[in-house]
């Protein structure tokens, strides 16, 4: 059984729709990896999934609980995932080992001890072990991503969303957090990412999905989407990514 | 793009809507039995305390309302009136010493100086204190042209109290703009004044306004200060009715109204602060 189904989920936002009836499934320890243009509800989508956004229909499930259950607890659900954004969002006024463990330790009541050692393993797996009692902006933009990813990854979740985490960095500092990724794949973490590094989502995706306007147009291998796309706006659209990165 | 077709509610959307609502219902049904529970409650505490048929005969006597309240309500109108009149001059106020603290030229220090210097001793001195000393110390110079009618006395000494909070507050206001829209100004080659009123004044004014409104709540009532130097508004109307027939329900006819007046504004205030919120979470 899949650990995250989507059947049918809408979201309207003033009169337009920005996902209309999405249908998606994901495995225990599958890659799956979102791509299409700005405004296609890629990002839409995986805010519906942490309930971030509430869907306008459609149903959610995870590990086959509704999660789009009017009664169900918003928290309790988002407890179980882990989300990354595009703009890292650490807490600007707490350090490092504080970011990791504020969730631990608030949420998951784990004793301060317990969670900064884990936080400590973390930042050591992933090569931070020295930031740990240093500020935000003390960070370049690839080690506060990097930090994220660890703040999220400190629940535990059985299920993490990375939203165009590579896009607000240099190109220099792109690699050291799609090292972290694929270090989580390999440590069978299942994820859904939005990414423009098509590169990337060739070589760590299981399955590739292909939005646009709203619809799940076409899902597939890697190797299916990336050399023979079915559908032609998919195509167009990989053709469009490719032509960019020429010039 | 491939043709898809408009949503179409699914029932399972309808039964969610309809579960939503049954939820709201709930909610404001818990949410007025408690308000009215309470209420009940406080009314039932005063009501039965042992000294409730004095306070209600010395508080709460209609009679003694109607009597006063046209009066006090005369009286309101000069409390409106200097209110209104301070507010901007306040804000002149405010802004020039705001602006005089940011200047850096070293041939600026005095002003620089002197505009530390006025905040720090208003905002230090209770305005009831400035009042007095403006209200009797100013006619006293007996200077050639000085104002003696004792609402314009309050005037001032209201503005030179609130000109002080207020200057902290857009000085707060145009601190709060990032220092790269100083840089981009400054980098488009305008000077120093230019950037000062075309880029960080205006980002800075929308800023300061729920906290400037909530100074200006707190002016409103504090016009019943002006009350103590002696021009005829709403407290001391008040006070000369309760005077003469050692009834307080005036000063209730008083409150009122200075509720009535002071709602409005924070209500607004909330609706700023509410929609402020709003865009920035967009």
């Amino acid at each position: 059984m899949s650990l995250l189904t989507i059947e049918g989920v809408w979201k309207n936002y003033h009169g337009n729709s920005v996902l209309r009836g999405v249908d998606l499934s994901v495995d225990a320890h599958e890659v799956v990896c979102l791509i299409g243009a700005s405004g296609s509800g890629k990002s839409t989508l995986l805010r519906c999934v942490n309930l971030l956004e509430t869907v306008d229909d459609g149903v959610i499930y995870l590990d086959g609980d509704e999660l789009t259950d009017v009664r169900v607890d918003v928290d309790q659900a988002r407890r179980r995932m882990g989300i990354v954004f595009q703009a890292f969002n650490l807490f600007p006024h707490m350090t490092v080992l504080d970011n990791i463990t504020l969730a631990p330790r608030k949420v998951h009541k784990v004793g301060r001890g317990q969670a900064e050692e884990e936080a400590r393993e973390l930042l050591a797996r992933f090569g931070l072990a020295d930031k740990a009692g240093a500020y935000p902006d003390r960070l370049s933009g690839g080690q506060q991503q990097r930090v994220a990813i660890i703040r999220a990854l400190a629940t535990r979740p059985s299920l993490m969303l990375l939203d165009e985490v590579t896009s607000a960095l240099d190109p220099a500092l792109v690699k050291e957090v799609l090292e972290i990724i694929r270090e989580l794949k390999e440590g069978g973490m299942t994820m859904i990412l939005t990414t423009h590094e098509m590169g990337f989502c060739r070589e760590i995706a299981d399955t590739v999905c292909f939005l646009d306007g709203g619809v799940l147009l076409e899902r597939g291998s890697p190797e299916q989407i990336f050399t023979d796309p079915r559908e032609p706006r998919t195509r167009e659209f990989l053709r469009s990514v490719l032509d960019s990165r020429r010039l | 793009m491939t043709a898809h077709a408009a949503w179409v509610k699914s029932e399972r959307q309808a039964e969610r809507e309809r579960l939503r609502r049954k939820r709201s219902v709930r909610s404001s049904s818990i949410a007025t039995t408690s308000t009215v529970l309470l209420i009940v409650l406080l009314v039932w505490v005063f009501t039965n305390s042992p000294g409730w048929p004095r306070v209600q005969e010395t508080f709460f006597n209609p009679e003694q309302f109607v009597k006063a309240l046209p009066d006090v309500l005369s009286g309101f109108l000069l409390n409106i009136k200097i209110f209104l009149i301070a507010e901007p001059l306040i804000l002149i106020v405010g802004l020039l010493v705001a602006l005089a603290r940011n200047l850096k030229a070293p041939a600026f220090f005095p002003l620089r100086a002197l505009a530390v210097a006025y905040t720090d001793i208003f905002r230090g001195v209770p305005t009831i204190l400035v009042i007095y000393l403006v209200g009797f110390g100013l006619p006293a110079l007996g200077l050639q042209g000085m104002p003696t009618d004792l609402a314009t006395l309050g005037v001032i000494a209201l503005t030179l109290s609130y000109g002080a909070y207020v200057a902290e507050v857009f000085r707060a206001g145009i601190d709060s703009v990032h220092p790269s829209q100083w840089a981009a100004a400054r980098s488009l080659g305008l000077s120093h004044g230019r950037t000062m009123r075309y880029v960080v004044v205006p980002q800075a004014a929308r800023r300061v306004v729920p906290p400037l409104l909530n100074d200006f709540v707190s002016l409103q009532k504090d016009t019943a200060l002006v009350a103590t130097i002696g021009p005829l508004e709403a407290l001391r109307q008040a006070q000369i009715h309760a005077a003469s027939t050692f009834n307080y329900t005036p000063y209730l006819a008083a409150a009122l109204l200075f509720i009535l007046l002071t709602i409005p504004m924070a209500r607004f205030t909330d609706y700023l602060a509410a929609r402020s919120q709003r865009r920035r979470g967009q």
